[in-house]
């Protein structure tokens, strides 16, 4: 995991913690790396630069207005912009992120080399997040979300959801 | 298209006054219409697709392409002098105004016509995007970098498709084959260098199209080949597209994608 820098204000860390992602609630939109600036300006007002997972993903819209929401609660207010640069990588998800996905039952990203094997290679390298077990099938490369694959496990017989490696 | 958050994608919001802003958009449409209208013809299978699987691998690519729009849009409209939207630039313009290619508005005859299609553009889409992340113009080069990541996807599923449809059933084979002899002549209309895309070469920020024409036939051609289809001989090709001369299904996409925009002007989610 390479570690990606953020300018992340401290004082406004904890607020930002408490936005969830829309579609994958038990991450917050830290946890997911797409908060890549916070700010106090001068006026008091705060500044958040978010930058999206995949270019049409309609849950940016919905993060700007919770993060704004967010900070209106604390008696703050926020502006949100949207930046492309650098572009996102899965990467970018915290330890934390990680572990709370599998729990929720979305495999976790593997590495660049290992996804690739899995997505396109039929090698059984994604853990099954119910029962631990790797022989797993993909079933197709694009899920509910951009962002996921989807497989299903040969052994506890569940179908579940893969976080795609995106570097 | 909701604008909900304010998407301020611009590293570079004026251009050199030597260079106005008029052809740079110019050249931009030419990029971005391709997305905006293959988006929408992939957008009419949803809920349509063959199996599951499919019709949700459709849709999502349709949304990473109409993503890649509003960025490409958005960039526009701030670059116009006037008071402009990214809705405006998608939903208010006249056919002739748009510069997508005749390849991306070819309607869904059946699964071997979207699947080639698909294949058709992403093996152009992927080198564009691999060219353009070197543009001087930092949006551009931003929106490419994001877009090859997605881009890279929908090039292997559909190519992965060509070769199950080619190398699958008697019938599969047959359809696909003819949706290859079909479209086939509205590839080379990918490369052609229009004077908006000498400008914007010469400036530094476009990408020399017809530098990736000799690569992209030897990509395909391989493919299609391990897919164990015949490569076409046509020497004919189809164009205008860029030109704003489009065929006769542009209007009818552009009727339904129109329609809420005109009849409730001002219109948002
Ligand atoms: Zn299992």
């Amino acid at each position: 995991m390479t570690e990606s820098v953020t300018h992340i204000h401290p004082k406004l860390l904890d607020i930002l913690k408490s936005v969830p992602d829309p579609e994958i609630p038990v991450l917050t939109i830290i946890d997911l790396g797409v908060v890549r600036e916070a700010v106090v300006l001068e006026d008091g007002s705060v500044e958040v630069k978010i930058t999206p997972t995949y270019s049409g993903c309609p849950a940016m819209d919905v993060i700007g207005d919770d993060i704004v929401t967010a900070f209106a609660k604390a008696g703050m207010k926020a502006k949100v912009k949207l930046v492309l640069s650098p572009a996102w990588s899965t990467d970018m998800i915290s330890e934390e992120g990680r572990a709370a996905l599998e729990k929720y039952g979305i495999a976790a990203p593997l590495d660049a080399t290992a996804d690739k094997e899995a997505l396109l290679g039929n090698k059984k390298r994604v853990k099954c997040p119910q029962c631990a077990s790797k022989n797993t099938e993909l079933v197709s490369q694009f899920g509910s979300t951009a962002c996921k694959a989807q497989f299903k496990c040969n052994d506890c017989l569940e179908p579940f959801d893969y976080f795609k490696c995106l570097t | 298209m909701s604008l909900n958050t304010q998407r301020n994608i611009s590293t570079n919001p004026t251009p050199p006054p030597s260079e106005g802003a008029g052809g740079r958009t110019q050249y931009i449409l030419e990029i971005a219409d391709n997305s905006l209208i293959l988006g929408q013809r992939l957008g009419e299978l949803c809920g349509h697709g063959p199996s599951l699987e499919t019709d949700i691998a459709l849709t999502n690519m349709s949304l990473d392409l109409f993503g890649q729009v509003r960025s490409y849009y958005q960039y526009i409209a701030q670059l116009s002098e006037e008071e402009k939207t990214e809705d405006d630039i998608a939903f208010l313009r006249l056919e002739r105004d748009y510069k997508n290619v005749l390849l991306v508005e070819q309607p869904n005859t059946d699964f071997g016509y979207v699947i080639t299609r698909q294949y058709f553009f992403d093996v152009f889409h992927l080198m564009l995007m691999q060219q353009l992340q070197y543009s001087k113009d930092e949006t551009l080069s931003a929106i490419a970098k994001k877009g090859i990541k997605e881009v890279s996807y929908h090039k292997r599923f559909s190519g992965d498709w060509v070769k199950r449809l080619g190398d699958g059933t008697e019938e599969s084979h047959e359809r696909v084959q003819k949706a290859v002899n079909d479209l086939w002549p509205y590839t080379n209309e990918l490369f052609e260098m229009t004077e908006t895309a000498k400008a914007a070469v010469e400036a530094g920020i476009g990408v020399e199209a017809s530098q990736l024409k000799e690569a992209y036939y030897k990509e395909v051609s391989e493919l299609l080949r391990e897919a164990t289809l015949e490569v076409p001989e046509s020497k004919y090709f189809h164009k205008g597209g860029k030109h704003g001369v489009h065929t006769e299904h542009m209007g009818y996409i552009l009727s339904d994608m129109q329609f809420m925009q005109r009849t409730y002007p001002g219109m948002k989610w």
